[in-house]
Parts: structure tokens; C-alpha cells; sequence
């Protein structure tokens, strides 16, 4: 019943994406892929980020699965070097009413606002321990200015 | 009444040295009496509390929300709502709402106007957030925040939250960010029954997880909750154990199988203890030493005293752990032995040594019983077919073979128990009130292991009346020395007379 939900989400991308967002790869309704550019006058200008989306059968009941992906992950305090992003409407503040788009703004959004680029300082340990999917990561929002 | 107030007069009237205030004084010598009966019929290791059952969970829910309703002049479901955002502690959403009623409606997400789930015509253009349909066919439902979905959207939406995320306390409306509750009606109104079902169980789900004075009976299949009233702070003084309908027994405190004497805290540092793999520190330590250069750990399996570091070529004396260069030619004995520092690394290794010693010596003690206990239902069992088979082929009724059962229940609880003494006395500071209850241990200990022996022996026939006379005795006399025991440990515990190597955290 979804598919068709995908679908006019994809027709509205392609018809008016949001500033610096391109779909790379959406060739079906499970896996996504999408570039991100770092916007003009923000420490990421210039940049280029691959995104991925892994929507389950219950979308958009249920949040799609959000990660950064290929080489090039964004240094920034909410973002961990394996791609996982620390942001509340991917996990449990996440709302049927939320799109790809709205994501992707929300996420361009959490970049443009960054005034240090440096990786959250548990980087480390999260890494080894995290498993793949990071919404089985039990996350903790505390830091609503980045 | 009337007839035993003239019994009093007339007893009264026959009493030469009674007067008029003699016949208050007497009645309340009875009441004070009553009192301090009730007082001793409850023993000092026990605590009062209730069970119940699935359906009683019900009625207390209603019967707190019929209070609040009444109270505060709201509706049944109004007032369930603000319980479960009050953690269904009344007092507190009594005096909240007192002072600022409209905050407290807010925080629980309840709207006091009727018809909430407006179940509305789709307007004009009407297009559908979460599926993006924008057939005009069909209902579309919304609440008083004006965000609207169609009905299957909604169905959908309140499943997934019900049934996959198990959500019951509160539901927002599917708009991001709106915090609008949908309450029980409008849910009811919008998914199936199946739905609806689960909303309710889990809603007694929480009721009990709220409730500080709740628990559920932890034993498979038992549908009961304990209501105990003690206060969370006190189980350092208290030991709750409580019996469920079905026949378990707990600990209130912590949800585990009873473990009186020892109080929640200590119970948790002890299975720590044991499971954790200090103790495997402990044995390094105690049977290893480190290289006095390189600081390898080193086990001795074998040879002579001369030991050479496998890592670093270090050569060192294993007795007095010096440098082997100082011993010159006198090779297989050492005579520096009261040389200050190699005193110093001696007596460091016999205080671990001995400290291991003494954990392993409670740890031995606490898992044999576990493993008696055990022992004596794999006994009875056995004795038991026994039984039956001397039911068929003699006389004896079935009341009369029934006395092993007990005897085994009563061998298992103190064997249990005994177990617990033992973590309770590992952490326990020796001092004189302590060789009093090591004394009422060791009393109950023998006192268990006799009765042990007892259903051990070979039952013949003939001898079965005698044999079941000792082994009631001896069953009375054991409960009796268990008795004891958590009497004197739970007045000991209630009066702080106890002292303990560690302070016992409150906090589970």
C-alpha cells in the first residue's frame, strides 16, 4: 500500500528537490540512495555525501533506516564515523508525516548549523560496539543547538 | 451488643472492689491486649501484603478513576488519563490539579471537551500525509489540533504504536511534533477489537510498572500482582518476602526467588561476587607472583627456587622474590627470608590468599545447599513412587504417605534459607552479636542436615508409623530453628544491630 506513498515521494523529488539534494539510485522501494551537498556558506561548502535510506514494510508507520555511506562521512559532532546519525526524528521522534525531503532539510540543517567540525567524542567506542542497523542503537538527545 | 453489655454490668456488680470506670479501664486492657497480639502474631521477618489477580488490577484501576472522576469532576476515561500520566499516585494529581488545573490537563494531554476523534467529510483537496492519497472517497479523522488522515491511515498508524511499538500511556496525534492525545474512546472509535484488547493488557501492564507499591508474581504462567506498602528506602532494613497465590515465593524488593535473611543490596553484591571473575583476580594473586622486573605474572609448576623471567631474562629467588645475584652459589635454598621487602611481598600474598579462603569458604557452603535441595526433591521423587507402590500393596492411606511432601517443602525453604545465611555472614563484621546468630545458624544446619538424613533412611513396612512420627518432629523442630534464625536476623536488621563490611545500597 506503501509503494504508492514511494512513489509520489520520488515523482516530488525529482519535480522540486530540496537545495542540494539528488537521488543517485531509486530503483525500488527498498534501498535509496541519495547525495547530499554541504550548503554554500557553511563549513561543509562544497562537500559532496553519499546518504541511504532502507525503508522496512511498515513506511512511513515506521522510520526508514538513515545512514551516511561511502567514504565520505561529514565530520560533525552528531555523526559518527560509521555513518550513524544521533538525530531524534530518525528514531523516536519520528512521525508518519515525515518524508525522505523532510530528512534530508533536517539533516542539511544539522550540518549548516555546526561550528566545529569534530566527531562526537565517544566516536570510538561507539564504533566497535554499534551493530549495523543504528536504530537499534538506544540513543540519548541532549543537544538541541547543532 | 446489648446482652454482652449486661454480662459486663452484671460481672460488674458481683466485683466488691469495682467502680463506675472500672468497666472502661477493662475494655481498654482488652483492646491494648488485641493490639499487642496482632503484633506478635506477626513475625519480625514478615510483612504484610496482598495478592491479586487479574481482574482485582482491573477494579483498582476503575475504582482509582471513579475517585479522581468524582474528585475532580471529569469523566472515567479523563481521569484514567491523568492517572497514568500521575503514575496513578493520587495525592499528587489531587493537589497538582488544586493549583493549576489546566497545566496538569496539558502535561497529560487531556482535553476536557467532548468529542475529541472528529470523524470528518475529506475537505476540499484533501490529501492524506502519510499515504500521500488524495481520493476523496472514504472518511478522514482529525483531532482538535486540526491535523487530519484518513481512517486507514489512522487504523495503521495507532496499530503500529499499540501492537508493535507497545505503546499505551500515551499516544500522540501522527502530525510531527503535535502533542495532542488521542484518549481511550478515540482510539477504541478508530482500530479493531484484537487492537483494542492488546491496548488494554497493556495498559494493566503499566498500571503495575507504575505503581511502586506493585509487583507481578515473577513465577511462568502466573497472572497475579503482590501489592506491598513498605516503602523502596527501607528494604536495607527489611527483607519483603512475599507469597504469591500460586504458591511462589518472592522478594518484593527485587523481583528474585526469597532470599531471607540476606536484604536486597547485599544479594546483589553477592551474585556479583560470584559471577563476576574477581575472584579469578583474587586466585592470580594468590597463587601467582609478578617478575620483580618486568612485572609478568608468573605461576611456579614445578622446580627449584631459582626462577628466570620467560620475558625479560630476569633472575629471581621465588621465596623472598629478590634478585638471584645477592643469593651467590647457595642454589637450591634461600636464607634471606627476613629481608624487609621480601617480608612486605609475603604478607601481601598471604592477605589475599587468606581473603580468598574465607570468600570460598561462605561461596562452598551457599552452593551446597543449593545443590542439597536439589538432592532432596530428586529424593523425594524417588521416594514418592515409592510410597504410591506401598499405597497399592498394603493398607496405608493416602493421607498417611502424604507426610514426606511436607517434610520436603520444610527441608527445601531451609535449605534455601541456610543458603542465604551464609551470603548474609561473608559480609558480615564479626563482633558478639554475631557469634549468637553463627550459633542459631549452625543450630538450624544440624537441624537440616538430620532431618536430610532422616528421609534418606530405607522405609520398610512395618516401621512407616514410627518413621513418620520422627520425621514430623523433626520437620516442626527444623521449621522452628528457621524461625529463629529470621527472627533474629530481621530484628537485627530493623534495630541496626548488624554491622557489614560494605554499605548496602537501597537503590535496585
Amino acid at each position: 500500500m506503501f509503494a504508492r506513498r514511494l512513489s509520489k515521494e520520488l515523482k516530488d523529488l525529482a519535480m522540486n528537490p530540496p537545495a542540494g539534494v539528488e537521488v543517485v539510485d531509486a530503483n525500488d522501494f527498498k534501498v535509496w540512495k541519495l547525495s547530499l551537498a554541504g550548503a554554500p556558506g557553511t563549513l561543509y561548502e562544497g562537500e559532496k555525501f553519499q546518504l541511504e535510506f532502507n525503508f522496512g514494510p511498515n513506511y512511513p508507520l515506521e522510520s526508514p533506516q538513515v545512514l551516511f555511506v561511502g567514504k565520505d562521512v561529514p565530520i560533525h559532532p552528531h555523526i559518527y564515523s560509521n555513518g550513524h546519525i544521533c538525530l531524534d526524528v530518525l528514531y523516536n521522534h519520528w512521525s508518519p508525516v515525515q518524508t525522505v525531503a523532510s530528512i534530508c532539510l533536517s539533516l542539511q540543517s544539522m550540518l549548516s548549523s555546526c561550528t566545529s567540525k569534530e566527531r562526537p567524542p565517544d566516536n570510538a567506542t561507539y564504533i566497535k560496539t554499534a551493530r549495523a542497523n543504528p536504530k537499534h542503537t538506544a540513543w540519548a538527545f541532549h543537544d538541541d543547538t547543532v | 451488643m446489648e446482652i454482652e453489655a449486661s454480662d459486663f454490668e452484671d460481672y460488674d456488680s458481683h466485683d466488691e472492689g469495682s467502680d463506675v470506670d472500672y468497666d472502661d479501664t477493662a475494655e481498654e486492657d482488652i483492646e491494648l491486649s488485641d493490639m499487642v497480639n496482632e503484633k506478635a502474631r506477626r513475625k519480625a521477618y514478615e510483612v504484610d501484603f496482598n495478592v491479586l489477580s487479574l481482574s482485582e488490577i482491573v477494579l483498582a484501576q476503575v475504582t482509582a478513576s471513579n475517585h479522581i472522576s468524582g474528585v475532580l469532576g471529569v469523566s472515567l476515561q479523563q481521569a484514567g488519563a491523568l492517572l497514568r500520566a500521575y503514575k496513578w499516585n493520587k495525592e499528587r494529581l489531587i493537589e497538582g490539579y488544586m493549583d493549576t488545573p489546566q497545566e496538569i490537563l496539558d502535561q497529560a494531554g487531556v482535553v476536557l471537551e467532548e468529542a475529541q476523534a472528529l470523524i470528518l467529510k475529506p475537505p476540499e483537496g484533501f490529501v492524506c500525509s502519510i499515504c500521500f492519497d488524495d481520493s476523496e472517497a472514504g472518511a478522514v479523522l482529525g483531532l482538535r489540533c486540526g491535523h487530519t488522515f484518513c481512517q486507514p491511515c489512522y487504523e495503521y498508524y495507532l496499530t503500529q504504536k499499540i501492537m508493535e511499538e507497545g505503546e499505551c500511556r500515551r499516544i500522540f496525534c501522527a502530525e510531527s511534533g503535535c502533542s495532542v492525545t488521542l484518549d481511550e474512546q478515540a482510539i477504541a472509535n478508530v482500530v479493531p477489537q484484537k487492537v483494542m484488547e492488546r491496548y488494554r493488557v497493556l495498559q494493566d501492564r503499566a498500571y503495575v510498572a507504575d505503581n511502586g507499591s506493585l509487583r507481578w508474581c515473577p513465577a511462568p504462567n502466573c497472572e497475579n500482582a503482590v501489592e506491598c506498602r513498605h516503602l523502596h528506602s527501607s528494604f536495607s532494613i527489611i527483607v519483603p518476602t512475599v507469597a504469591c497465590a500460586c504458591g511462589n515465593n518472592f522478594c518484593f524488593g527485587c523481583g528474585l526467588g526469597d532470599h531471607q535473611p540476606a536484604p536486597c543490596g547485599l544479594v546483589k553484591m553477592w551474585q556479583k561476587k560470584c559471577a563476576d571473575d574477581s575472584e579469578t583476580a583474587n586466585w592470580i594473586s594468590a597463587n601467582t607472583k609478578e617478575c620483580g622486573k618486568c612485572q609478568s605474572t608468573i605461576e611456579k609448576n614445578g622446580g627449584c627456587n631459582h626462577m628466570t623471567c620467560r620475558k625479560c631474562k630476569y633472575e629471581f629467588c621465588w621465596v623472598c622474590m629478590g634478585s638471584w645475584l645477592e643469593h651467590g652459589t647457595s642454589w637450591y635454598n634461600c636464607n634471606r627470608f627476613d629481608d624487609p621487602e621480601s617480608t612486605d611481598a609475603r604478607d601481601q600474598q598471604a592477605k589475599s590468599r587468606a581473603s580468598l579462603e574465607r570468600y570460598l569458604h561462605y561461596y562452598n557452603r551457599f552452593a551446597n545447599h543449593e545443590q542439597s535441595a536439589k538432592l532432596d526433591q530428586d529424593l523425594y521423587l524417588k521416594t514418592e513412587k515409592k510410597m504410591e507402590e506401598m499405597q497399592r500393596t498394603s493398607e496405608l492411606s493416602w493421607i498417611e504417605v502424604q507426610f514426606l511432601k511436607k517434610a520436603v517443602d520444610v527441608l527445601t525453604s531451609c535449605r534455601m534459607t541456610l543458603r542465604w545465611t551464609y551470603a548474609f555472614a561473608f559480609y558480615l563484621t564479626k563482633s558478639n552479636m554475631t557469634e549468637l546468630f553463627e550459633d542459631n545458624q549452625r543450630d538450624l544446619e544440624v537441624a537440616v542436615e538430620a532431618l536430610s538424613e532422616l528421609l534418606e533412611k530405607p522405609i520398610e513396612k512395618e516401621k512407616i508409623a514410627e518413621l513418620r512420627q520422627q520425621v514430623l518432629d523433626k520437620a516442626v523442630y527444623v521449621d522452628g530453628r528457621r524461625e529463629v534464625v529470621l527472627e533474629d536476623t530481621a530484628r537485627g536488621l530493623a534495630d541496626g544491630r548488624w554491622e557489614f563490611h560494605t554499605s548496602i545500597e537501597t537503590k535496585l
